[in-house]
């Protein structure tokens, strides 16, 4: 019971990583129509940005002395670095939308998709050429502690996971449904032509939304990077795919399908690592994707549209 | 407000209008009829800029708006009501209402443009916390109408509002159609297949047959017109 309990804490934490990733290729998926690959990599960016702003913000707040110790500096600092590497990766995937897919934005859905696989390897492969191909490892950025609930142990970093994640999807969820530019957002995933003929800029809200999915990216490689604090220019190749597992898994276009497939999709990795063989750490995510296109190919909650006429 | 002139729009190597001409003065109601396929939803697309012209003018309030992004001409004030309906299933009646406000930026006068038109179209009121896909088609017509009033128009493009529609219905829609044109000062474009519905309410009229005008006239004289009365009349 108690390895159960404690697989299952793992999982969730994992989950939240995969969430996060999915929501990206969900948003831009519902405004674009295409599944922009590249987006894996912007977590990796997450990471590195990461990684090289840490001195700085230590600089500027400098962190505890003893890493074991809660420290409200320490904390701050830690924020602050998720908070400038959001905003860098928001920056690079509005400029990755305003220079390589808008010029596309007409064209066969194809030439976009295979033109995505290219911005994946060309960020991997610029990123080994700026950042060193071997792995960095990753400043605690945050205080670590292991919290033992009976057997259970809890690390403290992982309740910084779940934390972050629930404060971004609340804050996700308010900006996607409450806002002006949620509800158009919305309106253009449903319908492009009746957008801009209510006047939505759709480049404008395209942008917007390229912003906000890369934003949540970089959060994630940031909380993986704490748990796991060694970083390399390819680390985005695999989580990427799996939350675009996630994504279809939740239905591809939903936002609380993506982190219910994401959440979904780690507790299984950690249950067969755990129960099974971890030589199916990422046979498991192929595996779900197989199945869910077979039975379920429009996802968990997705539902085939029906327009009236 | 508006003038058409010599426009040609393409689709690939059909072409869809050869070059029409089409006024619509200030404060009246100007209908275009025409067969399925005539070209009357195409002359309206190319108006509020979702098709592009392949060539000709079309000048809004003095200005010249044939090269604008469809939401620049939204900002102008010509709002287009799409062939269909396009409300967005996917949003409650409210959003799709305030979708229609995009571009306003007073946000203080809404109230009372939402009280005007939950006034004359009472059944959105009723389901305004309603997802949009779940009215009927009549209802649907109803946001569509008043999500693009949501946008303060001066002029306002309607691509057949009676399809499919109920003819109690469609006579309540059309009764709201010159209210808005009365009380409210915005000019209206109509196009519909319902020629005898359209001639009655409209003070001009255009026949547009396979991308040409072949007719224009004041709408009383269009309705005894012998060729209009065989084709688009019923005899
Ligand atoms: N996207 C398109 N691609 C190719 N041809 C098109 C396209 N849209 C319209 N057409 C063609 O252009 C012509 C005019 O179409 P349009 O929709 O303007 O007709 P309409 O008068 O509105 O007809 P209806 O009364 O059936 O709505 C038709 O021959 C149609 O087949
Ligand atoms: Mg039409």
């Amino acid at each position: 019971m108690i390895q159960f309990l404690q697989q299952l804490i793992n999982g969730l934490a994992l989950g939240s990583i995969y969430a996060l990733i999915a929501l990206g290729y969900t948003m831009v998926y519902g405004v674009l129509k295409f599944i922009n690959f590249a987006h894996g990599d912007i977590y990796m960016v997450g990471a590195f940005v990461g990684l090289y702003v840490t001195p700085w913000v230590w600089k500027v707040i400098p962190p505890g002395q003893d890493p074991s110790k809660f420290n409200w500096n320490t904390t701050a600092g830690g924020l602050v670095v998720m908070l400038i590497s959001m905003v860098v990766c928001a920056v690079l995937g509005i400029l990755i939308e305003r220079l390589v897919y808008r010029p596309l934005r007409n064209r066969p859905r194809l030439t976009v998709l295979i033109t995505a696989i290219g911005v994946s390897i060309f960020l991997e492969n610029f990123g080994q050429y700026l950042f060193g191909a071997d792995p960095k490892s990753f400043p605690d950025i945050l205080p670590d502690r292991t919290i033992d609930i009976g057997d259970l142990s809890i690390f403290m970093n992982q309740i910084v996971v779940f934390v972050t994640t629930i404060v971004l999807l609340v804050a996700l969820r308010y900006i996607v449904m409450k806002t002006r530019m949620g509800t158009a957002m919305r309106a253009l995933s449903y319908n492009t032509t009746a957008a801009s003929l209510m006047g939505i800029n759709n480049d404008v809200i395209i942008a917007f939304t390229f912003g906000l999915g890369s934003a949540l990216a970089a959060a994630a490689g940031i909380l993986n990077a704490i748990n796991y604090p060694s970083i390399d220019p390819l680390m985005g190749i695999l989580p990427g795919i799996k939350a675009f597992v996630a994504a279809v898994l939740g239905g591809i276009g939903n936002l609380p399908g993506a982190v219910v497939g994401g959440l979904l999709l780690g507790v299984l990795e950690t249950m067969v690592v755990g129960y099974i063989s971890p030589m199916y750490r990422d046979a498991i995510a192929f595996a779900a994707l197989i199945f869910i296109l077979l039975f379920r190919p429009n996802g968990l909650f997705g539902k085939i549209e029906k327009e009236k006429v | 407000m508006l003038q058409i002139r010599d426009l040609h729009v393409n689709y690939g190597a059909i072409t869809a209008l050869h070059g029409i001409n089409i006024d619509v003065p200030k404060g009246s109601i100007v209908t275009l009829i025409g067969a399925n396929g005539a070209g009357k939803s195409t002359t309206l697309r190319a108006v509020s800029g979702i098709t592009r012209a392949q060539k000709g003018s079309i000048v809004f309030d003095g200005e010249e708006i044939v090269h604008l992004a469809p939401h620049k001409i939204v900002g102008r004030g010509l709002c287009h009501v799409p062939e269909g309906r396009m409300i967005f299933a996917n949003l409650s009646v409210m959003e799709n209402l305030l979708m229609g406000a995009y571009r306003r930026n007073d946000r203080k006068a809404f109230g009372g443009d939402l009280d005007y038109i939950f006034d004359i179209f009472p059944r959105l009121k009723e389901r305004k916390a309603q997802s949009a896909g779940t009215l009927s088609g009549g209802e649907q017509q109803m946001l569509a109408i008043g999500r693009a009033l949501m946008s303060k128009p001066r002029c306002l493009m309607l691509d057949e509002p009676s399809l499919g529609i109920a003819p109690l219905l469609v006579k309540t829609i059309f009764e709201k159609i010159v209210e808005v044109n009365k009380n409210l000062g915005i000019t209206v474009l109509l196009v519909e297949q319902n020629a005898n519905l359209a001639l009655e309410i409209s003070q001009f009229g255009y026949v547009l047959e396979t991308g040409r005008i072949i007719l224009s006239d004041a709408s009383a004289k269009l309705r005894e017109d012998p060729q209009v009365k065989e084709c688009y009349l019923g005899g």
